[in-house]
């Protein structure tokens, strides 16, 4: 019975009756709409892992439909109960992770990254920085993160073509640490850069830096930050998030910083969630709703500054596809296409069911492939309508998975995947001359 | 043995839409009422032959068959209460085709109400049916309901738009009711009986369904009134008023809270009962009624009254509205959700009564619902884990039901029987009138395959909301 009990605890239980199963979340459901079953649903999850608490299935029952949730949490805002399924989903990962661990698959996992991702040239451009994103993030995990043993070499040679070439060490040493504003100082700014972004995206990083500036921000980026966690959190490593995350608030807490920015979609998201980390632990939780508070995406604040003014037209035609976690966790919807409203000459288009997952969610795409791929044809069906020429996303993991559409669609000459820090730069901003505040 | 009939559904049904494993089988174990019950297999049916054959094993094997469409059901409907077959439907969505010339649709039992809608729309034509589960419901689980919603009031329910049939009998063989038709007297009206069946007598494969032409304009009126049995009088007033409202729901104090919560969508939540009203026709005769409307509502004691200009105004309104029914779960987990209706000169003594019932069990019990067509949904939020609480919910439930058959109305007007209501029947039927309805049901099915264990109570089957 005790076993029971702790187990409830770690999933959440009492979390699963806030479902009254009504279905409202159902046509808001990617992989409901892929996978045409209850069990690939959110309330199907949901039921699914309360009867897990129950004790009537294992956690080997509940695996296969909890590890391809996109956890994209479309679910939450769907719902007018106010399930709490992020949370939910993050402590089946978590007794799925440690079931796991008792198996012999991770170290199989770790000899298959070797074997895979560095016979690849390109790969092993990225994973060379990968050496340092493991130092930077206690990333060790990265291997096991990804379950190396379900890539086929035949996928990564598709993922390989949308991939941008990874900034060398001394390229990410030249970063200035402190960046004061161009025009007006408005706010002092600890930027947050990620690790993906900074190895793969450095300069769109570097770019929001400067576009900080322009906006009338005073950046500062902390030495001492790291990885957010936010795939460790979403495998079930919930230690390991947890020290991340206070290394993090510790770092950013030093540099005495109005906002905490960010500027991909999915860091954001659990930067705005640490607190749920720290449940029970008042001091931690106390510094972590802090933390919270301050964290912000660079769409939002930048709209919130609005004091920036845009002296380039870009003729082109646009469209935007939101990233699920500033959507839905972050609840950043329409900043970013206002701002896309300001760049003169400038056509926005709306994308038919622009707020669905792309179904990179992650690493879901390398880990899920063909599931991944069912969700990216049909949001590619609803891109092509809009027949525009680029599309802005604000995470690096959607700008390749809508990269990998575009190129499987054969449309990589007539259409770009831009970060809408990238386009904005374009624009040639300049710091405003009326701050509103 | 229970394998061997599964393996005959093998050579039935394809592999990937016969689903047998623990999580799949505990997840078509559930709909939106209460209980969860395990089937042996789930059938993702496809076709009327595939729907034909495993009935026919059914029979056979003795094996019970339930129909599901999205399981958003609030009376157990869909429940697989023996165990056995859940035979899906929610999958089988290729067909919804408009015929504009006719002014029909014709609908596989998949298609997604709001689906409907929007296409019917598309063509200046209006399916009214409109429950508030229209985005998620099929059409199947409304026509096995005669599903209802707030344009109930003006247009009626489900059961009186649809003109033909396609149905797969409970021993597997498969007939066509009613046809293209408005008018059919050609025999006994086999689509009526079967619409509202709850799938116990038959599955529905294909629908005709009749539509009409789109109202030329649609304004919205919200009124809010400081007691909740003054906006039940105001609402019966209305009514016969020379008014005719297309809507007119009510909501009460609870419903507006936990709506608000959700979604901010400017209600308000000072006020005890709110009534949305919604107006169609003419815009020139529209204009006047509002005007009417207005006065009217001013003499009958609203607090507030206001007409929105912009449609996106009303449009969220009514999101709000659609939005209650599960969010009224933030106090408590539970919720035991009943839809009794009442003669609309009724509503002020029901929304008394249920007032008296709160007060006495001192439970969490919030009103909404179209109550412009007498058909109120009294909400008890509770938790099922409380055993006391539950017991007193049990009571609470009877005596609303006994109110509402003892002021001439009836246990639902749209949810269904299922599983919730069974142990009721009898009080409002009377036992000849449940006797006419099972030899109906044996006629149709002798070896009650086809959701068996529903409608119709057990020898001495008693209202549990309990775990064990
Ligand atoms: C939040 C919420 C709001 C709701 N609002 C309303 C409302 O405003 N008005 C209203 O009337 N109802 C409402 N309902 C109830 C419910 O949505 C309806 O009863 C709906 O019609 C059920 O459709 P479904 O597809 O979910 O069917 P299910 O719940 O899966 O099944 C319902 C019944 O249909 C039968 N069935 C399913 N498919 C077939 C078939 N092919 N042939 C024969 N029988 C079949 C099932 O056996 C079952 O008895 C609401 C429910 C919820 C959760
Ligand atoms: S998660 Fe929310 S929307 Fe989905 S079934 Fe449960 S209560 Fe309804
Ligand atoms: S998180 Fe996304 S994929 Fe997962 S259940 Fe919710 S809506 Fe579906």
């Amino acid at each position: 019975m005790t076993d029971l009990n702790e187990l409830q605890e770690k999933i959440n239980y009492p979390k699963t009756f806030d479902c009254v199963q009504c279905g409202y979340c159902l046509p808001a459901c990617p992989t409901y709409e892929t996978m045409q079953t209850e069990t690939h649903s959110p309330r199907g999850r949901i039921n699914l892992v309360k009867m897990l608490g129950e004790g009537k299935i294992g956690v080997e029952d509940i695996q296969e439909p909890i590890e391809k949730c996109l956890g994209c949490r479309a679910c939450e805002t769907a719902c007018p109960s106010n399930v709490e399924y992020g949370q939910i989903l993050e402590g089946a990962k978590q007794v799925i992770e440690e079931q796991k661990k008792q198996g012999k698959v991770k170290q199989q996992v770790e000899k298959a990254l070797f074997n895979h991702m560095f016979p690849s040239r390109k790969w092993m451009d990225a994973a060379g920085h990968l050496t340092w994103l493991y130092q930077k993030s206690g990333l060790q995990t990265l291997a096991q993160l990804t379950d190396l043993t379900k890539i086929a070499p035949l996928q990564l040679g598709t993922f390989e073509k949308v991939l941008p070439k990874a900034a060398s060490p001394t390229e990410r040493k030249a970063t200035p640490s402190f960046l004061p504003a161009k025009g007006k100082r408005l706010a002092r700014v600890g930027f947050m850069s990620g690790c993906i972004m900074d190895s793969l995206f450095h300069s769109t990083n570097q770019r929001t830096i400067e576009l900080l500036s322009i906006a009338g921000a005073e950046v500062v980026l902390p030495k001492n930050q790291t990885c957010c966690g936010a795939l460790h959190a979403h495998s079930g490593k919930r230690e390991a998030a947890r020290q991340l995350a206070q290394r993090n608030i510790q770092a950013f807490e030093e540099a005495e910083v109005d906002y905490v920015v960010n500027n991909a979609g999915g860091c954001g998201a659990m930067l705005a969630e640490y607190d749920h980390l720290f449940e029970g632990e008042p001091s931690w939780d106390a510094r972590a709703k802090v933390f919270v508070e301050k964290s912000i995406d660079v769409s939002a604040l930048l709209h919130q500054l609005n004091y920036l003014e845009f002296t380039r037209e870009i003729d082109e035609v646009v469209t935007y596809q939101p990233s699920c976690h500033m959507l839905h966790v972050q609840k950043v919807l329409q900043e970013p296409v206002e701002l896309l409203s300001k760049i003169p000459g400038l056509e926005y288009r709306e994308m038919n069911k622009k707020d669905r997952c792309c179904g990179s969610a992650g690493i879901y795409n390398v880990v899920h492939y063909e599931d991944s791929m069912s969700i990216l044809n049909n949001k590619m069906a609803n891109m092509k309508q809009t027949q525009a020429a680029a599309v802005i996303t604000t995470n690096p993991g959607c700008l390749l998975q809508m990269k990998l559409g575009i190129q499987r669609a054969g449309l990589q000459d007539k259409v770009r995947v831009v970060h809408l820090v990238d386009l904005l730069m374009e624009a040639a901003p300049q710091p405003g001359k009326t701050p509103l505040n | 043995m229970a394998n061997e009939w599964i393996t005959e559904l093998r050579v039935l049904i394809d592999d990937g839409r016969l689903l047998t494993s623990p999580a799949d089988c505990y997840s078509y174990s559930f709909d939106g009422s209460f209980g969860s019950y395990l089937p042996e297999a789930v059938v993702q049916a496809q076709s009327t032959e595939e729907v034909s054959n495993v009935l026919k094993l059914a029979n056979q094997r003795n094996i019970p068959v339930y129909p599901r469409g999205q399981g958003t059901s609030m009376s157990g409907g869909p429940l697989p209460v023996k165990g056995g077959i859940v035979l899906d439907v929610s999958q089988w969505n290729e067909r919804l085709d408009i015929y504009p010339e006719d002014m029909v649709a014709v609908v596989s039992p998949g298609v997604i109400t709001s689906d409907i809608h929007e296409k019917a729309n598309e063509h200046e034509l209006m399916y009214p049916p409109d429950p508030s589960s229209s985005h998620v419901s099929t059409i199947a689980g409304n026509l096995a309901e005669n599903s209802g919603g707030p344009r109930g009031l003006k247009y009626g329910v489900t059961k009186d738009y649809v003109i033909g049939l396609e149905v797969v009998t409970p021993e597997g063989n498969i007939i066509r009711t009613g046809g293209r038709t408005i008018k059919n007297v050609t025999g006994y009206d086999l689509t009526k009986l079967i619409i509202g069946s709850e799938g116990m007598l038959g599955v529905i494969t294909e629908a005709t369904l009749k539509l009409i032409p789109k109202p030329a304009s649609v304004r919205t009126l919200m009124v809010t009134f400081d007691t909740l049995v003054e906006a039940g009088g105001a609402i019966s007033e209305l009514l016969t008023s020379n008014i005719f409202p297309s809507k007119m729901e009510l909501m009460d104090q609870a419903s507006l809270q936990a709506v608000e919560q959700y979604s901010a969508a400017g209600l308000p939540t000072d006020v005890e009962a709110l009534i949305l009203i919604e107006l169609d026709g003419h815009p020139l005769a529209l204009e006047e009624e509002i005007q009417q409307t207005v006065t009217l509502c001013r003499q009958l004691g609203a607090r507030d009254i206001s007409v929105p200009e912009k449609p996106e105004e009303a449009k969220k309104l009514w999101e709000a509205r659609k939005q209650v029914s599960p969010a009224i779960v933030q106090w408590k987990p539970t919720k035991v959700a009943e839809d009794i209706t009442v003669p609309r000169s009724k509503i002020p003594d029901m929304c008394e009564r249920l007032i008296d019932i709160r007060k006495r069990y001192q439970l969490h019990l919030v009103v909404f619902g179209h109550a412009g067509d007498g058909n109120l949904h009294p909400n008890i939020i509770c938790d099922k884990r409380d055993h006391e609480e539950m017991q007193r919910v049990e009571q609470a439930v009877e005596e609303i039901f006994q109110s509402a058959v003892q002021l001439g109305g009836t246990l639902s007007g749209e949810h269904g029987i299922g599983t919730m209501k069974s142990p009721f029947m009898e009080m409002e039927l009377g036992q000849t009138g449940i006797d006419m309805m099972k030899r109906i049901k044996q006629a149709w099915d002798p070896k009650d395959i086809l959701n068996p264990g529903k409608m119709f109570p057990e020898p001495g089957q008693k209202l549990v909301l309990r775990d064990d």
